[in-house]
């Protein structure tokens, strides 16, 4: 059955369409810096500041990561608001809208965009509290710290792209992101947070609690499905 | 109201049939589910009404447009102007009232209606920090558009030469001017104009006039705050008054001057 979402039979490639909202967002970012650069000061310096607050050198186990995941996730918030933001403000959003390609393609952009966004933000911000905050060596936890990581960012990737598209729309659209996001996100925080604390107490990967990381897998996978739902109609007016 | 106003939806004569009416008919039309339901008129309106909150921004609206004509639509400011146009982008939803565009029902055919439509509106609908050129080229993987094309285009409105340069850094005329490519990129069988030739000085007017004007042969829409101009390229003139229709009358029906009456 058509909805009003469906495209028609010459509409171009999802595929392209991607790569082509990929290559925009990748140039915007790099000309604008108003996303990357922000979340990774942020980190950084909210490592110093619970550097200074705790009055320790040196975190572990929960504590350690505790202050990793609560500083990623406050991080991942201000990428989460400004995801659609030169969209709905130079109305590339209005544009996009008026082209015949599936909406499914602005889903999957933005998201790849956030992950991306994540990814660099790790690449400082995991390096910046190693060297701040962990007591025990990076290198040995690293390979189980990335699993968590990987899961943790899967899950902020759907919620995130969801409540950006969501706010977007809206007057308040500063307000409502974090708003939104940080309770859908708090699953995400528990279970990623009680993941990687092994990983940082003991600094062996084999460490991994497989059942925070299944209930992080379970949790991604239903916002993940969720969000490919109902993300063509909230594109809607 | 003006004593000129006319309240039918009397069709003006046909114009000659324009080279662009020689394209196939209803490029994606013929393939899809809701082809049965296609009517003659480009655009038929019928009692639309759209409110945003408790204001009534466009209220029982109707009206009907051939292919190939041109609406003029004239009104003061939230007259409801840039909602009906983009009601009939597909971007609003109307709620009540009929609305076909290009012989599919809105909101439930949006979807077969997108492409055939460029909308030309207030906001260029650009990125400030991506060049003409790589705007364009955008837009062209949106709508399935070659890329030889966007040179095409940049070339007819002479921006070739500064298409590499971020748009941020160019007059506000030359981003109209890029906005025109963006409208035409798809080929729209569709035009909805909201004052598309503001900010272009008369070189920049006259470049764009192939593209947007009567002789592109388009089935055209346009936003003015210019009676006496808009009268001469309409065939058919709609005058909004808070969401309501003062004027519906054919272009030969009316002085322009009584139209000064719409904006008391």
């Amino acid at each position: 059955m058509r909805t009003t979402t469906s495209r028609p039979a010459d509409a171009p490639r999802t595929s392209t369409v991607v790569a082509a909202l990929l290559r925009k967002e990748l140039r915007v970012e790099l000309r604008s810096f108003e996303a990357v650069p922000a979340m990774s000061l942020f980190s950084v310096t909210t490592f110093v500041l619970f550097h200074f607050a705790l009055q320790r050198n040196a975190l572990s186990g929960e504590l350690a990561s505790g202050v990793l995941w609560v500083t990623l996730l406050f991080a991942a918030v201000l990428g989460i608001n400004r995801l659609f933001v030169a969209d709905a403000e130079q109305g590339g959003f209005d544009g996009f809208l008026l082209s015949p390609a599936g909406r499914s393609a602005l889903l999957y952009s933005k998201a790849l965009t956030l992950l991306a966004y994540l990814i660099v933000l790790e690449l400082v911000a995991v390096p910046g509290f190693a060297l701040l905050l962990l007591q025990p060596a990076l290198w040995p936890a690293l390979p189980g710290l990335l699993a968590v990581l990987a899961l943790g960012d899967l899950g902020i990737v759907v919620i995130g792209t969801l409540v950006g598209a969501l706010a977007v729309r809206t007057s308040v659209r500063d307000l409502l992101g974090p708003m939104v996001s940080l309770p859908l996100l708090v699953p995400v925080l528990l279970c990623a947070a009680r993941a990687s604390s092994p990983v940082l107490a003991s600094a062996r990967a084999g460490a991994l609690p497989l059942r925070w990381l299944l209930t992080l897998a379970l949790y991604d996978l239903v916002f993940g499905l969720i969000t490919f739902a109902v993300f063509d109609f909230l594109l809607e007016d | 109201m003006a004593a000129a106003t006319v309240q039918t939806c009397a069709t003006p004569p046909h114009r000659p049939r324009s080279s662009r009416q020689r394209r196939p008919a209803a490029r994606a039309g013929a393939a899809h589910p809701s082809a049965g339901r296609a009517t003659l008129a480009a655009l038929e309106l019928r009692g639309l009404t759209r409110r945003y909150g408790e204001r009534l921004a466009l209220a029982d609206v109707s009206v009907s447009v051939e292919d190939g004509q041109t609406l003029a639509v004239l009104g003061p400011n939230g007259a409801g102007k840039t909602t009906l146009l983009r009601l009939l982008a597909t971007l609003l939803r109307p709620h009540a009232g009929e609305v076909s565009v290009l012989g599919h029902r809105l909101p439930e055919d949006g979807w077969a209606v997108r492409g055939r439509i460029g909308l030309l509106g207030h906001d260029p609908l650009l990125y400030r920090e991506l060049s003409a050129r790589e705007n364009l080229q955008l837009y062209a993987a949106l709508h399935g558009v070659a890329g030889d094309r966007v040179e095409l285009l940049l070339r007819s409105v002479a921006m070739e030469r500064r298409a590499q340069e971020p748009l941020r850094t160019l007059s506000r005329g030359m981003v109209q001017r890029v906005a025109v490519c963006r409208a035409l990129l798809h080929d729209p069988e569709l035009l909805l104009l909201d004052e598309p030739r503001a900010n272009l000085d008369p070189a920049a007017s006259e470049l764009v006039e192939p593209l947007i004007g009567r002789e592109s042969g388009r089935t055209r829409v346009i936003v003015s705050h210019d009676p006496v101009g808009a009268v001469a390229e309409a065939d058919l003139v709609l005058g909004l008054v808070r969401g309501r229709v003062r004027v519906l009358a054919t272009a030969a029906e009316l002085d322009p001057e009584s139209l000064v009456e719409l904006y008391r």
